[in-house]
């Protein structure tokens, strides 16, 4: 019987396992990226992720990931699918999530008022003396930064309000 | 009005689930051809940073088209690698004037792009499509709010890009000045069929899909009117009627590309 050992539980712990491949130790449960998880009794489970981005081309590493982790840890019948429905937003990354990103370098902003306004600390020394050098950065998600109190580049996930 | 909440449920009216079918190929083919012709500036950029940017902003798009795909094979259209890649240019129903070639010379063979045409189509096409997301916001099919709210929180990157490069131009050197108005007037005799709806377009404001083609041009040069210093005081006019199924040799020229490399990796995941 997996039924019993095998639930919903046990099923987000197996997940904190899998990483976004383009940021090592960050989990895609900490970035914000479950949106359901659910064990039938007779032990069958479904997963429905939320894409940071529409177009980020690693989606589809990280099903089978999550499908990889699930097979070794006894489920068999596994259903992941991506939920577009509901938008990907900075506010959902958790605390662990911060604290994880920083330690890669990446801040994580405020959310954004009405007119797009957002601050960022470096995440380095915190200062809030920060300006943004390119929106865009090396994935769909983060944008490059520059701190001009400790004079390093950093990088920052992009600020989404939804 | 009658609010749909699947593909499902769309197809127990053929009318509603055509009308709705018909808007998602404008939809997905615009993005696509868009980012086609982004994809083909990749390293040609003027700099590297507006290389990462461009790339970044084509590569969402991408994304978005697939994603529209995605939601006309729910609609039993057929899978969604095929509508992007296998359909011929008659039935393509993206505007003309976004398939027109980024300049003279080919990609892989002396390559002389505007820069100035890629930044007033840029900016033109992302303010029609954020008043476009807009709309759709609150339309009579659900998958499609969803769609519409998400692509609107991503593509705010897209639109603040080219308009930031359209502000610096507008107060740059003469040169730069005349090179956007030469594309200026280019786009406006040209992206009429850009802001209309095709054949269905009554059916489209009857099922609350689209609104009349008249607001959506109206909205649009509101918004172009508060970045561009000028908005030319003519109207707009078309060449072709991309959204009939008319087009350029350059749709052709494209499709014939992105099919070749489709072709080579027929299973690829994209
Ligand atoms: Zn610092």
């Amino acid at each position: 019987m997996v039924g019993n050992r095998l639930n919903k539980e046990t099923a987000h712990q197996i997940l904190m396992a899998v990483d976004d491949p383009e940021l090592a130790g960050v989990s895609i449960v900490d970035l914000g990226m479950i949106d359901q998880v659910d064990v039938t009794s007779s032990g069958e489970i479904f997963v429905r992720l939320i894409p940071t981005f529409t177009g980020c081309p690693a989606l589809d590493f990280i099903e089978r990931q999550v499908v990889q982790v699930l097979k070794q840890q006894g489920f068999t019948r596994i259903d992941v699918a991506f939920s577009f429905d509901i938008p990907w937003s900075t506010t959902r990354i958790t605390k662990k999530g911060i604290a994880s990103l920083r330690q890669n370098g990446i801040a994580v902003p405020t959310t954004p008022d009405e007119d797009f306004n957002w601050e960022v600390n470096c995440p380095y020394c915190e200062s809030l003396f920060t300006s943004v050098d390119n929106l865009f950065g090396p994935t769909a998600c983060r944008s490059i930064l520059y701190c001009h109190h400790c004079k390093n580049p950093f990088e920052a996930m992009k600020p989404i309000h939804s | 009005m009658t609010i749909i909440h699947t593909a499902e449920e769309a197809a127990k009216n053929a009318e509603y689930k055509n009308v709705v079918t018909q808007l998602l190929y404008q939809l997905a083919d615009d993005d696509f051809i868009v980012a086609f012709r982004g994809s083909e500036w990749l390293g040609l950029a003027p700099h590297i940073e507006a290389d990462v940017a461009y790339s970044s902003i084509t590569q969402n798009t991408m994304g978005h088209a697939a994603y529209f795909y995605q939601l006309l094979e729910e609609l039993g259209q057929g899978p969604k690698n095929k509508l992007a890649h296998e359909r011929s240019a008659n039935e393509r129903r993206n505007a003309t004037y976004l398939e027109i070639k980024n300049g003279d010379g080919e990609y892989d063979q002396d390559p002389y792009y505007d820069w100035a045409l890629a930044v007033i189509r840029g900016f033109f096409y992302e303010t029609f499509k954020r008043v476009r997301l807009q709309m759709l916001k609150n339309c009579s099919y659900v998958p499609l709010t969803h769609a519409a709210n998400r692509m609107l929180a991503e593509q705010t990157y897209h639109l603040a890009y080219w308009k930031m490069w359209v502000n610096q131009l507008q107060s740059s050197s003469a040169t730069a000045k005349q090179k956007l108005d030469t594309r200026i007037q280019e786009a406006w005799n040209e992206c009429l069929d850009l802001l209309q709806l095709g054949d269905q377009q009554e059916k489209m404001i009857v099922y609350q899909l689209m609104p009349e083609e008249s607001l959506i041009e109206k909205q649009w040069i509101h918004e172009l009117s508060k970045t561009l210093v000028q908005v030319p005081d003519r109207p707009l006019q078309k060449v072709f009627s991309g959204r009939k199924g008319e087009h350029t040799k350059d749709l052709e020229q494209a499709i014939d590309t992105l099919s070749e490399v489709y072709r080579l990796e027929e299973h690829a995941v994209w």
